[in-house]
């Protein structure tokens, strides 16, 4: 038998490929006979098209085809979740088309598509298209949507509101403020994010003629959803005949999720043309057709009684969806963030507005986190200011709120199942030595530096389940995972998963999950994923699902496989079947020495010479829908320690730790990779990343690498990261996700050890990112108050 | 209008017919089909299309073809050894889990390589001082750090 492999650290069986330069990227599949798409885009934020005139672009050398608006005649992207207003009201779901239809509304908006031969010879061409825009007057500001004459983006939704959506009992709230003994408020905003996966979004779509059918490569997260979503909503295919293929993908964050305007279009436009037509994005381009991310202003208040126990919370928040709805936009800051304001704590009552609003800037939806680091942010921030204004221990205020028995039900839906907060809290404080943190801010403050300290205590639900409620609270697809397992003749073993990996090592990790129960060397074991040819079907990655949802249905593959194998040995050995034993590939009757290994049973499955043929099929290879009962709910609490030059504003983080509760852990290298990851991108958001637009002209501000701050290998620490565990109690693996977690609560522990040290300046709000300059400048106003 | 433009690519001769424009990125991947130089911006930023030029790391988005004219390129596809034995530095980010997606890693090998060559001790700030042209959005540069420093001890073996 060999050594359990749950737990271990194995390295990737997947890096060979991309350290060497044989990784399969979308861009790098070229078809024979390939052409190559450019995408004209508005260059105004708002604007009628009054014509578009493609006689030059089409005279062009090498040109083989020029669509508009006007050829593309299909249905409109769909929102994959429907959210009901406070009034009974169906959210307002305005026509997202693929190529624009009469007026543009981002800066961005896709209003025509040249195919030629080269990529040169397109783009060549796609500067001689002509067209002529009615400039409308635009609205990019989340605060400033339903402000009053502010320009209408949709007929259908009156001053710009796609929906005013709330959760928890107002009135409950309103008279737990009522006995407070004090109140803490903060305004805050979380800012947009543009999510920028190294590898730009492509796609590369072929018609055949031959059987009528499509082949579509993207860069996609999901390829099942890709499809359904295509076929059913946009362009009326039938689903088999329709393959997506979602190679090696360079990163998503969410970015990738969604149906995209270029997906549907090339692959149309391959039957037009009758020929593949590959779209791979330029990165500027990118900054304006990637869906962004966050996008929040909040008020948030925090009651509580004399001794600091939080009494009731109320928060109202208006979200930004961008210029049309993307497929999860309307879930993102309703489902999956008001539902997460109880954070780690009993607050027993809770009430939140989130007012949804239309502008005119790209669409906003699901980034490296989703509502969760929204909703973190705005509960560690308050609960951080609320100790600063309680006099209290920041580590009290948390403990002396904590959840600490479970399974809890929170006043805002969820219920969580297990959680240890003291233990993640109390780990983090020691490893962050929270009690040298004195000393070190004496040493500081010596060399005229500001020192501070910031925790966030965040909780993250993942693996959004089950289909049947998420379905009634407005889903409009289906929330499982499906899996496969195929023992091969002489042992070993393909393993089909509908999760998609894009950097997370699912090839790695799953099959540790499997080698470790079959008793089979991981070399033994294959994980196949992202092509609707080979996998049954699959919901995909997003939402730090993958080994909760898409592990637990291999591991649901693997009992039948088990189940079965258990009746073949049992034939093999001339025992009961009820005598058998299974123990990590050895099928053993009980009370003796009598033992086949899965390799033997899968050998007798497909050379069925001796076999119960009356009873039982030959072949080994089973297959697993699993649906969850509940969510899963990863938590941990992180330290922040920062060093900042008052006379240059200059932040340097000094430290930064985090503790965090995955529940059980498959590999460990791989999660302290993601945790890495998640982290960098939360520091990027508080300390560098922020998307802008020109309040007057609607023009990207930050649309490059030169305006738009990616956060660098000088910007960040080194980490200290370490786990507690309490396992997931719904599912077998008692595994709960971690592909988030460095995100969600990263912001928040940064901010508020920013906020720590200006706290010698009365400073307790500044926005994100805390960029020198802004830093800078609010150390300046605070020291001008002050004066004057 | 199209030149012929020659080179050494992975030690062996190349010749191709590409517009003045053409960019060494493009030779590369569309014409020498080398698909594991990659593109990740327009703006000579991020690193994943860093190849060697003559011993030296430099980004093939920022120079035409014709520039590495008689030049000895080598791309990530070259690094290995003939046997597919993965070069130390390879090694060192297969073994420091230094990848996640493998989209920028080509780029940071190859740069890793560079900055490593004749510094057996980098130290963990000359190594992100030495990223400072590469960007990766998933491993958070810490696990990159590490394996940069174990591969500058390997290569040095
Ligand atoms: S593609 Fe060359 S630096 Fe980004
Ligand atoms: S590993 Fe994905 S960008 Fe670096």
């Amino acid at each position: 038998m060999n050594a359990p492999l749950i737990g271990a650290r194995i390295e990737r069986k997947e890096d060979y490929r991309f350290l060497t330069g044989a990784g399969q990227y979308t861009d790098d599949v070229t078809l024979p006979g390939q052409t190559h798409a450019v995408f004209v885009r508005s260059p105004h934020a708002h604007a009628t098209l009054k014509s578009i005139d493609k006689s030059k672009a089409l005279k062009a050398p090498g040109v083989l085809a020029v669509f508009t608006g006007e050829d593309l005649k299909v249905g409109g992207l769909p929102c994959g979740w429907l959210i009901t207003d406070v009034n009974g009201q169906p959210m307002k779901e305005p026509v997202h088309p693929s190529l624009a239809q009469g007026k543009v509304r981002h800066v961005g908006d896709q209003v025509a598509v040249v195919i030629a031969e080269t990529l040169d010879q397109a783009q060549d061409a796609a500067g001689l298209v002509e067209v002529d825009y009615g400039v409308l007057p635009s609205v990019t500001s989340t605060d400033k949507a339903r402000a009053k004459g502010a320009p209408q983006l949709h007929e259908i939704a009156p001053d710009n509101t796609c929906y005013v959506w709330a959760i928890g009992d107002k009135a409950a709230c309103d008279a737990a403020f009522s006995k407070a003994a004090h109140v803490t408020k903060l305004d805050l905003v979380n800012n947009r994010l543009i999510p920028n996966a190294i590898e730009p979004r492509a796609a590369n779509g072929m018609y055949s003629r031959a059987d009528d059918s499509y082949t579509l490569y993207v860069a996609s997260q999901n390829p099942h959803v890709e499809r359904l979503l295509m076929t059913a909503f946009v362009l009326g295919l039938p689903e088999h005949k329709v393959r997506v293929v979602a190679p090696d993908v360079g990163g998503g964050f969410g970015s990738k999720i969604y149906l995209y305007a270029e997906d549907v279009v090339v692959t149309w436009a391959s039957k037009q043309i009758n020929r593949p037509v590959k779209w791979t994005c330029e990165r500027s381009e990118s900054f304006v057709s990637d869906a962004h991310g966050r996008d929040h202003v909040t008020t948030v208040e925090l009651a509580m009684d004399k001794d600091g126990k939080f009494l009731g919370m109320r928060v109202k928040t208006t979200a930004n969806v961008g210029a049309y709805l993307s497929t999860f936009a309307s879930c993102v800051p309703t489902i999956l963030y008001a539902t997460l304001l109880a954070g780690q704590y009993t607050t027993p009552v809770i009430h939140c507005e989130v007012t949804a609003v239309f502008t005119n800037t790209v669409p906003v939806d699901a980034y490296r986190g989703a509502g969760r680091p929204e909703a973190t942010y705005v509960v560690e921030r308050v609960v951080e200011q609320a100790a600063r204004e309680m006099k209290l221990d920041p580590a009290e205020i948390r403990r002396r709120n904590f959840i600490k028995t479970f399974p809890y039900q929170t006043p805002v839906a969820l219920m969580y199942d297990t959680g240890d907060y003291e233990a993640t809290l109390s780990a983090a404080i020691k490893m962050a030595d929270v009690a040298g943190f004195p000393a070190r801010r004496k040493a500081s403050e010596a060399k005229g530096k500001l020192r501070g300290l910031g925790y966030a205590a965040y909780i993250e639900a993942c693996g959004i389940a089950p289909s049947n409620i998420a379905g009634a609270l407005g889903a409009r697809a289906g929330l499982f995972e499906a899996g496969e397992v195929r023992m091969h003749p002489t042992g070993s073993c393909t393993v089909f998963t509908g999760s998609h990996s894009h950097g997370q090592g699912h090839e790695t990790t799953f099959a540790q999950v499997v080698a470790d129960r079959l008793g089979l060397p991981i070399e033994s074991v294959d994980i196949v994923h992202g092509d609707t040819s080979k996998i049954l079907f699959g919901m995909g990655t997003y939402g730090s699902r993958s080994i909760a949802v898409g592990g637990t249905a291999i591991y649901k593959a693997l009992d039948k496989i088990i189940a079965k194998g258990k009746k073949i040995a049992a034939h093999l050995m001339e025992a009961a079947e009820t005598d058998i034993e299974y123990d990590r590939g050895v099928f053993k009757v009980a009370g003796t020495d009598k033992q086949k290994t899965i390799g033997e049973v899968s050998f007798a499955a497909y050379v069925p010479h001796n076999y119960p043929l009356d009873k039982l099929e030959p072949g080994l290879n089973e297959n697993a829908f699993y649906d969850p009962t509940n969510f899963t709910f990863p938590a941990g609490s992180y330290v922040c320690e920062v060093e900042i030059d008052p006379d240059t504003g200059v932040t340097k983080i000094e430290k930064f730790t985090a503790v965090d509760d995955f529940g059980n852990i498959i590999n460990p290298m791989i999660v302290e990779g993601q945790v890495h990851g998640g982290l960098t991108q939360g520091i990027g958001q508080a300390l560098l990343e922020g998307c802008k637009y020109d309040p007057e002209s609607g023009q990207l501000i930050t649309g490059s690498y030169m305006d738009y701050t990616m956060p660098r290998a000088d910007d960040v620490p080194n980490y200290q990261v370490d786990t507690r565990v309490t396992a997931c109690t719904h599912n077998p693996l008692g595994v709960k996700g971690c592909g988030e977690a460095g995100a969600i609560g990263a912001p928040a522990a940064l901010m508020n050890a920013i906020t720590d040290a200006l706290q010698v300046y009365g400073i307790n709000d500044l926005p994100m990112p805390a960029s020198p300059q802004t830093v800078w400048k609010t150390i300046q106003n605070a020291k001008q108050k002050k004066a004057a | 209008m199209s030149i012929k433009v020659s080179m050494t690519v992975n030690g062996k001769p190349v010749s191709a017919q590409v517009e003045e424009r053409t960019l060494l990125v493009t030779l590369i991947r569309e014409e020498l089909r080398l698909t594991g130089t990659h593109v990740g911006c327009d703006t000579a930023q991020c690193g994943a299309c860093t190849v060697h030029m003559n011993g030296k790391a430099v980004k093939s988005c920022s120079m035409v073809a014709m520039q590495a004219e008689g030049a000895n390129i080598v791309t990530i596809e070259g690094i290995a050894a003939a046997d597919g034995t993965l070069h130390p530095m390879q090694a060192a980010f297969k073994e420091n889990h230094g990848l996640q997606c493998g989209f920028c890693t080509p780029g940071m090998v190859m740069n890793a390589i560079d900055l490593a060559k004749g510094n057996p001790n980098l130290t963990e700030t000359e190594i992100r001082e030495g990223l400072e042209g590469n960007l990766c959005r998933c491993t958070g540069y810490h696990n990159i750090v590490k394996s940069i420093a174990a591969g500058a001890k390997a290569m040095a073996k």
